[in-house]
Parts: C-alpha cells; structure tokens; sequence
C-alpha cells in the first residue's frame, strides 16, 4: 500500500467576522498559499480536490459551488465535497489515493460563521424529531455535559478553567488565534457563569475563515522535494445520535478510532483535539490516556478560534507544522463533530524519511 | 392470534410531523459583488475580469475567475445592450412574487460580457422570444436606484440583426458594430 504524507498547510486568521468578504474571497487568498508552499499553480496540478463546507452556516444554499470557483477548474476537474468538516474531505482524499485513482490531492474547509446564530444553526443538526424541533442549541448539550463531569466528580471547574487559560497562553505564539493572552485560570474562574456550568471562556469563539492542505504520495513529495509528515493511520468512528444513549463523560468512539490508527505504537509527542468546550479537552485527553509527555493543542485548540468546517482539518494541518519543524516526531489530530463528542476522527502523523 | 394489540396497532400511524425552521441571517453579497452593487446604484451595469488582456469578464461578479480561480480584480464597464443566450416561458405564478405569468426569464449576455445573468424580458410577443434576439434594459426611475439588479425593471427587444448562436457571449462593449 502506498503511503500518504502532507506536504502542504495553510491556514487564514480566525476573525470573528470576515465582514463583506464572501466564501470565495475566503478560500482564494489561503488556496494561493498553500500552492506556493508546494510549489504548485492551481488544482490542475492536482489529481482530486475535495472540500468540507456546511450551507447552513451561511443560510445559502449551494454554497460550496462557489468554491469551486477558487480553484480554477477549466478544463474540468475531478471534484468532491462532504458537508462536514474539511477533515473528513482529508478523509476521502486519502481513500482516493488509497484506491489508486489519484497521487494528490488538494482539500480545503472554509465557513462563515458569522451571518448566522451558529449553535441555534447547529441545533437542526440534531435527529429531526425530537431534539430539532426543540431548538436545543450545542452549549446547551454542552453545558449538560460538564454538568455530568461535575456532579460525578470526574472534574472541577477549576480542571476547565486550567483548560482555558493553557489556550489562552499556547495562542501567543498562534498567529491565526482569535483569543489569545496571559490569562489564569482564577481569573477564568472569576468570570461569571454564562450557561452554567460554562463560562464564556469555555465555549470556542464563532470564527470565520477557511484552512487548506496537500497531500499525496510519500514518491510524490519526494519528486516535489517538500518536507512531510506521514500519515501512518486515520479512522473516525461515530455514536449514537441520541445524546442520552451514551456516556457523555468519556469518548468511546475517539478511544476505537485511535486504536485503529495505530495511537499506540509509538509515542504521541502532540496531540490536537478539536475541544470546542473546555471540559471536552479533558474526556479526549483521558479517553485516551495521554499523559504529561503529549504536548497537547500547542496551537491553543478551537477555544482559540473555531473555524467550523475548517477547524478539524487545521488540527491535522497544526500537528504537520510541527512535525516539520522538528518539533514533534510524532503526533495526533483529531477532530469531531455532532454534539458532545458524537462523531469522531482519529489521524496519526510521523516525520518522513528524508528524501 | 391474542385479542390484544400492539401499542401500533392501537394508535394511528403518523406520517409526518410538523417542525418549521426559521433561521435568521446577516447576509452579504462579498467584496466583488459589492463593487458590482454600487455602480448599480449609479444606473452603470459593471463586470469584473482578471487584469489580463482578453480575460473572460463576468457580470454580474462573485469574486473568481472560476476558469482560474483567481481573483477579477479589474472593472469593466458593459453596455446595458444585451443577447438572449437562452430563455424559458414561466406560465406557473410564484407564490410572492407580484409578477403574472406568463412572463419571459431570460440567460442574457451584456455586450462586453462573457457570461449571462438572468433577468426578464418584456414589451415583447412571448411567442417570438428568440436565441440571439438583441434587447436593451429599461431601468426604473433614477431616484428609484438602489444596490440591487431590479434596477433594471427588465430587459425590450430591439430592432437590430441576430447574433449568431457561436458570437452570442463574444460581443465587444460597443455591440454589433464591433
């Protein structure tokens, strides 16, 4: 089997929002970015692109088509997109290479999240007959979670408030962070509540902006002469859509789909969790049962600034910057969606042999 | 067979539930598409190309030269003159909308534009509409203007030659006298 590396990431700043700039105008500066990186002049030099977009966020339908636009896409190109995160697209384009059909492939995520109340939007993600209707919001079920945490003494709010200010602090050196600042956690704690448990602090901002990558065959990126990171394994595994169906204090399905990337053999040096919510940084951390050695969300993680459709695709794209750097030699992205930990996405990074 | 039924069997079967979803919106048109607003309110019909000789100039634009992917960064005043690239006949009243079928909706291509928008056409025989009929928009009143295409209350033949099918999307600003 053919093995897959990133060779390519680039990101766009999270701002709360991005003002008249439409998708496209979104996408067009990150994507001319990440060509230059790879040394590339638009998806033609590719041989798939796949993208990770949600019409809901912007309450325009077909969105996505208009990203299109950003490629350069005459004469035809072959094309894909999910309405999830770009992760699962860096999911799909692995398997398209997996397959055969292609070599590489460029993934992008973009969302603007701003025109719209996003955790009502993300409400009508939920089953459409009776958490839908209810409008029940995603800090709201988050809410409920930490809760859980709190009342089975499985965290304190002092644990949380720890989680936000290690954000705050890794953000500095985060130039696309929203939310950055020597910030402690009594002062976290200081805050009032906002939709108790949580404080503001504890909920990821509303962010708009986009995040693309390259990936492609380890002989591609040694033709092309490009550091990379290996992609040694990914799996995504996904729960019940019911909330009161699972345990919502741990993350089983994060847990398997480690497994199955291959978490334990080796040492995980970093790790990024996609943690829109302080507390959840916790469940995924023990889930897992990383320890001191992990580095974990050196970027600051999503509480930083949370591009949906493009925030899971950026963890992967944070733990590359890192394996290239030399920072790291081995690392896990994940990334999640759906409520409360539902859906989760497990990928496993290595520094490549040198070319 | 016991007497007794089901909890299914007891209730009607429901097909269907009502959940209606509003979902409100600030929604904007995005940079390029702002720029083609605003000459709009100033009765001016703009396209947008690459700052290229002989870059495709769209009208109205989003931002992209989809071709490339890269940015229109240039305007390109049109004429208001245009070419019916293709139409349809709607005989079907939209709920809303004020105006009675039938009405014509035309694909339109300004002159000095490389794509067509959709407007309608009017002060015209539905049945005579034609690919590469030549039409002229009539716009509202001046103090009528403002960021928005209905400017153009819609688009009147006019008496000039056919555009042939392969110049249709090909004419320069100044039309068919080239």
């Amino acid at each position: 089997m053919k093995e897959i590396a990133i060779v390519g990431y680039q990101q766009s700043d999270c701002v709360s929002d991005a003002g008249a700039l439409n998708e496209v105008e979104l996408i067009i500066p990150v994507l001319e970015r990440v060509f230059e990186q790879v040394g590339i002049s638009n998806a033609q030099d590719v041989d798939f692109v796949c993208s990770g977009s949600c019409d809901y966020l912007q309450g325009a339908a077909f969105a996505f088509v208009l990203g299109v636009d950003a490629l350069g896409a005459v004469p035809p190109i072959k094309e894909s997109h999910v309405e999830m995160d770009a992760a699962w697209a860096f999911y799909e384009s692995i398997l398209k290479i997996r397959m055969g059909h292609a070599d590489s492939a460029l993934i992008y995520g973009f969302g603007k999240s701003s025109p719209g109340e996003l955790p009502i939007v993300l409400s009508q993600q939920l089953d459409p007959y009776y958490l839908a209707p209810q409008w029940v919001d995603t800090i709201s079920l988050a809410a409920l979670q930490a809760r859980l945490m709190l009342d089975q003494g499985k965290i304190t709010e002092r644990d949380m408030a720890e989680v936000v200010a290690r954000s705050r602090r890794n953000a500095l050196n985060n130039p696309h962070a929203q939310l950055k600042g020597d910030v402690t956690a009594d002062e976290v704690l200081a805050e009032e509540t906002y939709l108790s448990p949580l404080r503001k602090a504890d909920i990821c901002p509303v962010s708009d902006g986009a995040s693309a990558a390259v990936i492609c065959t380890v002989e591609k990126a040694q033709e092309w002469g490009l550091p990379y990171a290996v992609i040694t394994g990914i799996d995504h595994i996904i729960e019940s859509h019911n909330p009161g169906m699972r345990d919502l204090t741990d993350s089983v399905s994060t847990r398997k789909a480690a497994e199955n990337a291959g978490m334990g053999e080796g040492k995980v040096d970093v790790a990024e969790f996609y943690a829109p919510f302080s507390h959840q940084e916790i469940i995924l951390t023990r889930a897992l049962g990383l320890g001191d050695d992990t580095s974990i969300n050196p970027s600051g993680g999503v509480l930083a600034g949370n591009l949906m459709m493009a925030s899971g695709l950026s963890r992967i794209g944070e733990v590359f910057n890192r394996i290239v750097r030399g920072e790291a030699d081995r690392g896990l992205a994940h990334t999640t969606s759906g409520p409360c930990l539902q859906h989760n996405l497990v990928a496993i990074l290595e520094k490549g042999e040198a070319a | 067979m016991s007497e007794e039924k089901s909890m299914s069997e007891q209730h009607e079967i429901i097909t269907g539930i009502e959940a209606p979803i509003y979902l409100k919106y600030n929604f904007t048109a995005g940079a390029a598409p702002t720029r083609f607003l605003a000459q709009l309110k100033k009765g001016k019909l703009t396209g947008q190309c690459r700052a290229e000789p002989g870059a495709p100039v769209y009208v109205p634009p989003r931002g992209s030269c989809p071709a490339t992917g890269l940015p229109t960064e240039q305007e390109v005043e049109v004429s208001d003159k245009a070419t019916v690239q293709s139409f349809t006949i709607v005989h079907i009243p939209i709920p809303g909308n004020p105006i009675e079928p039938p009405f014509v909706v035309a694909n339109l291509v300004a002159d000095g534009a490389n794509i067509s928008f959709i407007h309608l056409m009017s002060e015209c025989d539905n049945a005579e509409v034609h690919i590469g009929q030549r039409v002229q928009a009539i716009w509202k009143p001046e103090d009528e203007w403002d960021y928005a295409m209905d400017n153009i209350k819609y688009f009147k033949p006019i008496d000039e030659p056919d555009v042939p099918v392969e110049q249709i999307g090909k004419l320069p600003v100044t039309g068919l006298e080239g």
